[in-house]
Formats: structure tokens, C-alpha cells, sequence
């Protein structure tokens, strides 16, 4: 009977002492300092960004063991506060950042998309760098005009950057574009 | 006695010709012999709808004190002592001054409505509270005067005065809207193309989602026979606040899951929260800080309200905030999958199910392959 008690017993302490074990490797675990993360930014605004930037972007982050930033850059009005809700642009954004996490997903690329506000799409960027350490910035030539960074803005980027800048020029047989239509939403 | 029928003319903008299309009507149902009477109208010395309102009976309009200033407003009393079949009352947004019987207009018509009046009346797009942002945020201008959603949605009509903004610009450019000294001005703030076209975009749907609305009720309605089912049924979609809650973690792969919130919401057309249990003691710092500034970040940009609680235990942390902001779902991220004495405990939306007041719902939003889950 002595001998039940015994091995009853050995078995609760052993059970024991294996719960506080993995209890003390979750916390442990989770506690850790997670270790550095190289980012590649990919800024983009509208509704359709260039195909080829965004898998250069992809083939760069593959290759250097990166995560992806996808940025949506959206311009707030000057009469509104800076910090105040954009539920249009946000609705913009939506679907383009679900439809670069796909891809980025079928490709085992880690994502972590932004939308950054600003007072035009300079300002949205400038915030952005300032606010997160990024080690590549990919920016597809072809985005430029009234609707997407201006040759000026690549210029600003350029001088101003705090990482390695890559602009990509679209061959001219690109015309490739991943972009969502409204209805998607 | 039964409330009489409302219709509201939606515009997307001042000067589509709301108030034109309410006189039009309104004469069009005088000629069929009804007794029609104007309850107030704003014709903004426009000389088509003055000219517009002539043959029309006017209840006379009060005069108010509201600092110092004689403003003439509504009269209530008097237009509902007339008792025409249908009243007239234009911009259903206006503010009241203080001292008459109530704040805003609407409130003043849904007493007309109860006399058993028929109201038409007209209201711009951008008045509506839910849109306020998203007006704000397309042409710069935020409009003080809001009236809540559910006014459209009491409507028996709503009528959509839609114009192609080129059509609207040209009419602001031949006078018909501000005086020609106004009109440069406008022309370079709200009435631009772009404005114009993601106003109309807006009203449009606006007007899709109410008769959808509408048709929903309707359908909830006709298969319930009873006179307390029907009082029940009418009284639902008024019951039914939706709130969302999604619990999220600093961490990338809870973007998704805000974005499905999001959009969930959009489409109920309620508020998101999101909540983080932070586990206690543990700092936020490095990648984790970053994180969580995102998602602050994410929250603001969306106009949802991220919360932070700090708790050991994640089921009661939940609960506790699903009944003090009156949450009615809940969207939580995929589970790692349960080891050791981890699949002993009954999965996390169980018990959340089990935590939270009957009728929340919880859902499950799936990760993508390669994803980290919670």
C-alpha cells in the first residue's frame, strides 16, 4: 500500500515539476528581447502600386531574411488635426495592404504594414522613417505624378534617408499593377 | 392615430437642388387635391426656388432672441395647430436656438410625424453623423451640425438628388448657387471635382445601404404574425447596438485581424474597440514598444479606440471590458495549437462564450500560412 503512496506521489511531484518547468520556459519565452528585424519599406499611395516594385520588394526581403513594410501614405487636409480618423483613405488601404500580405504570405515573406498620415505624401513619409527604423526603402519610379511621389520627393528621399534608397525605373513593357477595385471592400 | 409618411430628399452638397425637387413635389401633390403647407423653408435668395415656392402656403415663422439677434425659425406650435396633410420643412440638420421646444429640427419634425403630418424634407450628406469623418477627412470642412443615422433610416422614402459634379459646377459658376462674389472661393475649397465626385460616391451608397437597411427590416417583419411579435420586431433594430471588440497583440499578424474588424464594422456601421491584455509586469519595450505605437497608430487612423489592460488572466480582463463598453462581438486571432496541459483547458473562445454576457458572439479570424499565431 506504502508503495502506492510512494509512486503516487513521485508521479504528482514529477507532474509538478514539469508544469513549473514549461511555465518558467513560457515566461522566459516570452519576456525575451525579440532580435533585431531588418525591414524593407515599400511606400505606396492610391489604390494600385507597381508589381515589379513590390516583388523586388519581396525578392530583397527573401533574400535578406527581412519583413516587409508595406506603407499606405495618406494626406490629412490642413483644416483637420494631423492625428484625426481617415476612413476613406483607410478604406482605400485596406484591401491594397490584404492584397500585398497575400502575396507576401504565398511567398513565406513576414509583413507589417503601415498607413502614415502626413500633410502631403513627403510629410507622411518623413514621419514614417522617423517613427521606424528600416534598413531598404524600395519606391517604384513609375508612382510618380499628381498621384504618388514626385520627382522631388524621391530627390528629398534620396538626401534624406536613413537607409539605403532603391527606386526602381519600370521597364517599359511594365505595365503591371496590383491593385484592388472598390467592390473588393 | 398613425404618424403621417416622411420623405427626405438626400443631396451631396449644397445646390444639387434638394429644396427645388421638395417644392416640385410638393406642388405636384397640391395639384392632386392634397392640402400641402410650407413648414419652413431656406431658399438662400436662390430665385429659382423662390420663384418655386410661389402658389405654396406658408405657416408663418417664428421670432427667436438667440444673443441679442432675432432669428426666425420654425413655428412648431403653429404649423402642427394648421394641420395640412403634408408639411414642408427644409435642412431637417438645423441646430434650434435655445428656449423653443426642442434642440434640432428633426426633433421638430418627428413631432410633426407623430400629429399624424405627412413631412417632406432635405438634408445634405455630409450632416449625417457616421460620415462626419469621412466628409471631414475628403474635403477639409467638418460640419457642425450632425444629426444621427437613424433619422434617415426612419424615413418611408429617401429620395437621392444626384448630379454629376461637372453639372453641379457649372451651376455654381452661372450663379445658381452663392452670389458671384462666393463663387471663386468656393470653387477653390469645397466645390472641387474631386470633393464633389467621392461626395456623390458617398451618397450614393449611403442610399444603397438604407433601402438595404429598409429591406432587411421589412423581411424581419413578414413572417411574424402576432401583435407582440410584430411590437418585438419593430423594436429590434432599435435594440441592436453593435459594438466590436477584437483582442489583439503587439505583434504584425494582429493587422489582419484589425483589418477584418475594421471592415466588419464599416459594414455594421458601429464602433471597433481593440484590446491588448498585457500580461503584468512584463515591459514594453524595444520591438514590443514599436508595436504597440502601430497599432495606437492603426487605431487612430480608423477611428477605433485600442485599450490597454493590464491582467493576468485574459478571459476575465475581457469580460469585464465586453460589459462596461457593451460589446456585442468579439473577433479574436487563431490559437497556436494547445500542448502539455494546455489541451486541458477548454479553448479561449469557449471560454470567453462562457465569460461574457449571453447574445456576444465571438468569432474566429484564421491566420494565413506562415503566419505567427496568438
Amino acid at each position: 500500500m506504502s508503495d502506492f503512496v510512494v509512486i503516487g506521489a513521485a508521479i504528482l511531484a514529477g507532474a509538478l515539476g514539469g508544469y513549473l518547468l514549461a511555465r518558467r520556459w513560457r515566461i522566459g519565452r516570452r519576456t525575451e528581447e525579440p532580435e533585431a528585424i531588418h525591414r524593407i519599406l515599400l511606400p505606396f499611395t492610391g489604390t494600385e502600386i507597381s508589381r515589379r516594385a513590390l516583388d523586388a520588394a519581396l525578392r530583397l526581403s527573401r533574400a535578406e531574411d527581412a519583413t516587409l513594410m508595406p506603407a499606405y501614405l495618406a494626406t490629412v487636409p490642413k483644416r483637420l488635426p494631423l492625428d484625426c480618423s481617415i476612413p476613406h483613405q483607410a478604406g482605400q488601404a485596406m484591401p491594397m495592404l490584404e492584397a500585398i500580405e497575400q502575396r507576401a504570405t504565398a511567398q513565406r515573406v513576414p509583413v507589417d504594414a503601415r498607413i502614415e498620415r502626413g500633410r502631403s505624401y513627403r510629410h507622411a513619409l518623413a514621419r514614417l522613417l522617423e517613427a521606424e527604423p528600416v534598413d531598404r526603402v524600395v519606391v517604384p519610379a513609375g508612382a510618380t505624378g499628381s498621384n504618388g511621389l514626385s520627382g522631388d520627393d524621391l530627390v528629398w528621399l534620396l538626401d534624406r534617408a536613413p537607409a539605403e534608397v532603391l527606386i526602381l525605373r519600370p521597364a517599359p513593357s511594365d505595365e503591371g499593377r496590383v491593385s484592388v477595385s472598390r467592390e473588393s471592400r | 392615430m398613425p404618424d403621417g409618411r416622411y420623405k427626405i430628399f438626400l443631396g451631396m452638397a449644397a445646390g444639387v437642388g434638394k429644396t427645388y425637387r421638395m417644392l416640385q413635389e410638393g406642388h405636384a401633390e397640391a395639384d392632386a387635391g392634397r392640402d400641402v403647407a410650407i413648414g419652413y423653408l431656406e431658399p438662400h435668395k436662390r430665385e429659382d426656388t423662390i420663384a418655386q415656392a410661389r402658389g405654396l402656403e406658408a405657416v408663418a415663422r417664428r421670432p427667436v432672441t438667440h444673443r441679442d439677434v432675432i432669428v426666425e425659425e420654425m413655428d412648431l406650435p403653429a404649423v402642427i395647430a394648421r394641420r395640412p396633410e403634408l408639411a414642408l420643412i427644409d435642412e431637417l440638420a438645423h441646430t434650434n436656438p435655445p428656449g423653443i421646444e426642442h434642440e434640432k429640427r428633426y426633433e421638430d419634425i418627428a413631432d410633426v410625424l407623430a400629429a399624424g403630418i405627412d413631412v417632406f424634407s432635405t438634408v445634405n450628406v455630409q450632416h449625417l453623423e457616421s460620415l462626419n469623418d469621412q466628409v471631414a477627412e475628403l474635403t477639409g470642412v467638418r460640419v457642425r451640425e450632425t444629426v444621427p443615422d437613424s433619422v434617415l433610416g426612419t424615413a418611408d422614402e429617401v429620395v437621392l438628388i444626384d448630379l454629376t459634379p461637372e453639372a453641379l459646377i457649372a451651376r455654381l459658376r452661372a450663379g445658381k448657387i452663392y452670389r458671384p462674389e462666393n463663387i471663386d472661393a468656393a470653387l477653390n475649397n469645397f466645390f472641387r471635382i474631386e470633393n464633389l465626385a467621392a461626395l456623390r460616391e458617398v451618397s450614393l451608397r449611403q442610399v444603397a445601404e438604407s433601402v438595404e437597411s429598409q429591406r432587411l427590416t421589412l423581411e424581419q417583419l413578414e413572417p411574424l404574425g402576432t401583435r407582440e411579435e410584430e411590437r418585438i420586431a419593430a423594436e429590434a433594430p432599435k435594440a441592436v447596438g453593435e459594438r466590436l471588440l477584437a483582442l489583439v497583440r503587439p505583434q504584425p499578424s494582429s493587422q489582419r485581424l484589425v483589418r477584418r474588424a475594421w471592415r466588419s464594422a464599416q459594414r455594421l456601421g458601429t464602433d471597433l474597440d481593440l484590446l491588448w491584455v498585457k500580461p503584468p509586469g512584463q515591459p514594453v519595450e524595444g520591438e514590443a514598444e514599436r508595436q504597440v505605437t502601430a497599432l495606437r497608430q492603426l487605431a487612430s487612423v480608423l477611428g477605433a479606440t485600442l485599450l490597454v489592460e493590464e491582467h493576468d488572466d485574459l478571459v476575465a480582463a475581457v469580460a469585464r471590458v465586453v460589459r462596461e463598453r457593451g460589446s456585442t462581438y468579439i473577433m479574436v486571432g487563431e490559437s497556436k495549437p494547445r500542448r502539455g496541459f494546455g489541451r486541458l483547458r477548454e479553448p479561449l473562445p469557449q471560454r470567453l462564450m462562457e465569460a461574457t454576457p449571453p447574445g456576444v458572439d465571438v468569432r474566429i479570424v484564421a491566420y494565413r500560412v506562415g503566419e505567427e499565431k496568438q
